[in-house]
């Protein structure tokens, strides 16, 4: 897993052969008329959903319902985005977002790394096994603990409020976390841990001021990743949901319509812009650690 | 030494959390719903045991089986597609954009991060009819074709799920498939091309061959994702028109939390469950045999 996490991005040596066939002139020639426009294509394909959304956003109910979809607004209605912020309370669904993702992952690298270094730091007998049990986790599909865990919910009492999120937002990070953290202890020689415990450090110490630090940019990855899974979550939000005010971004958008009478198309536009555009911006700082984490976490055969 | 990495207690604390939260939150509610199987009711109006019933019901429901239908119709064609495309754009970063294809594998990666939800809206308005003409069908009446109802139809429905689908996801197999292109080592490709492989011929008999490893990772990651396809469905069509395009994690939930059948629900539940792990193991099987043939 890990090479393949590597080599993802790093551009392949030019070698003496590269360099030749790319001065294959004539055919590269006729090749690049073709390539180029299929390019363009792509682009297209890519870029233009989005173009059409953010333009959408800034246009009246009017001319949603009276120009063709590739008219211009004709004044841009900022007010869209302050109606799906007051009346869409899109600002209600993100702070709740924030309330349940931020713990979650918290508890997920804490107890993810804390499990992953002593399953390969640490010398027990199962360690294997544990290991086998955590992976198995992947492989199970949600509906599959829904209803055992709205009767837990329900009579615990934790029902009406955000805890049965971060509770199964935290477990079901476990699997790939676990993994994830193993993996890269793994890749820690053993000697490390033997001479700070020589030189008199704690397990707990050893684990926190030498073996996190270590593995602290893998941390960063399998933070970010599990960000995503969970800001773009629905199955577990939908279910443990029950009221408005405890609605997640994604579960507030998917019943944004209902809000209003009818379908406003702006400001369903301005909130679809503002959902995508906050994982976008992320995406435009953070793009390559993204690409090699959410790649590297599916490559596990 | 020994003695303080195998202290039992610090295992204990530094492991026990994560087990913890893990067994109690899924390994003990896998099997909490197993039990569920053998009972009809909910929470709310109380469990009666119901035996086999619920397996017998899922055998002779006629939804259940347009369920699996659509379930196993989506991930083959979803599977095909994802990793069709994704394989023509990884051959296309790695040989013909070369260094230059680092831009358009970022781009063409970033849907996968975007909420279902918010493309699934977006796309809905992308191929909408009445009572705005979306780009989709503004396209087609320019061509003098008049609109067509997508989500009106089981049939239309279902490639506009397929199409959001693999328009959020081929980056992503892109990146994963051109990942063990790039693997590949060069001599091996430079020397077939000497011995005068090109085209068509290098791709089959080298390239192919030497990317199975990774294409076979991608189809069974693919396989266990589309079988649990939930979000783009539910957000897309909702599973309409009627239960045209029902998905069968979706038919368990609306069985469950609409219908308040918690056995039942358990049921379709565990046959999800089984399907996938049958289809896993058929495509490591299906994948030994060839290599042993070869």
């Amino acid at each position: 897993m890990i090479p393949v996490a590597t080599a993802l991005l790093d551009a392949p040596p030019t070698t003496q052969a590269q360099r030749r066939r790319s001065s294959r002139t004539l055919k590269s020639v006729l090749l690049s008329v073709p390539m180029k426009i299929l390019i363009a294509v792509i682009l297209i394909i890519e870029i233009y959903p989005l173009f059409w959304m953010l333009v959408s956003s800034f246009k009246t109910q009017a001319e949603f319902l009276g120009k063709p979809f590739w008219s211009f607004p004709a004044d841009p209605q900022f007010v869209n985005y302050v109606n799906a912020f007051t009346v869409g309370e899109m600002g209600h669904y993100i702070l709740n977002s924030a309330i349940v993702v931020f713990p979650s992952l918290a508890l997920i690298i804490l107890f993810g790394t804390a499990a992953g270094f002593a399953l390969e730091v640490m010398v027990f007998k199962g360690r294997g096994f544990i290991l086998m049990l955590f992976l198995a986790g992947i492989l199970i599909p949600g509906q599959m603990i829904l209803l055992p865990l709205f009767t837990i919910y329900f009579q615990t009492g934790l029902t009406g409020s955000l805890w049965p999120l971060i509770i199964t937002y935290t477990a079901t990070g476990m699997p790939l976390t676990v993994f994830f953290m193993a993996t890269y202890f793994r890749s820690i020689p053993k000697e490390i841990f033997e001479a700070s415990t020589l030189d008199g450090a704690s397990i707990f110490r050893s684990f926190w001021s030498v073996g996190f630090p270590m593995v602290r940019n893998a941390v960063f990855t399998v933070a970010l990743v599990q960000f995503f899974f969970l800001w773009n979550d629905l199955l577990i939000a939908l279910t443990f949901t029950n009221s408005q005010s405890l609605q997640t971004i994604q579960v507030g958008l998917l019943n944004f319509t209902g809000n209003y009478g009818q379908v406003s198309y702006g400001p369903l536009f301005a909130a679809i812009c503002v959902s995508v555009f906050g994982t976008l911006v992320i995406y435009l700082f953070l793009n390559q650690r993204v690409m090699k984490g959410l790649t590297a976490g599916s490559v596990k055969g | 030494m020994k003695s303080v990495l195998g202290d039992r207690r610090a295992i204990l604390a530094l492991l026990g959390p994560a087990l913890l939260v893990y067994s109690l939150i899924i390994l003990i509610p896998i099997f909490w719903s197993l039990g569920y199987t053998f009972f009809s009711g909910s929470i709310v109006s109380g469990f009666t045991p119901s035996g086999f019933d619920n397996f017998i019901t899922f055998f002779k429901d006629p939804t259940a089986w347009t369920a699996i239908a659509f379930t196993v119709k989506y991930a083959v064609v979803l599977t095909v597609g994802q990793v069709v495309i994704g394989y023509a754009f990884a051959l296309m970063y790695h040989f013909y954009l070369k260094r230059a294809s680092a831009i358009i594998r970022t781009l063409v990666f970033f849907p996968v991060v975007l909420p279902t939800v918010a493309v699934a809206l977006l796309f809905q308005q992308f191929f909408q009819s009445a009572p705005t003409t979306g780009p989709i069908n503004g396209f087609l009446n320019s061509l003098g074709i008049a609109s067509v109802d997508w989500f009106g139809h089981a049939d239309s429905a279902f490639w506009v799920i397929v199409a959001m689908d693999i328009w959020r996801s081929m980056g992503f197999y892109a990146v994963l498939l051109y990942a063990g292109i790039v693997d590949i080592p060069d001599d091996i490709v430079e020397s077939s091309r000497l011995d005068g492989a090109s085209g068509w011929k290098l791709l089959r008999h080298i390239i192919l061959p030497l990317s199975l490893p990774v294409l076979l990772s991608s189809v069974i990651f693919s396989i266990n994702g589309t079988l649990k396809v939930f979000d783009s469905v539910l957000a897309l069509t909702n599973g309409g028109p009627g239960s045209g395009t029902t998905p069968l994690t979706l038919y368990m939930y609306q069985t469950s939390f609409t219908y308040g059948d918690y056995g039942y629900g358990s049921t379709i539940a565990l046959m999800l469950t089984i399907l996938c792990l049958l289809v896993t193991i058929f495509i490591f099987r299906a994948q030994r045999r060839d290599l042993t043939k070869a």
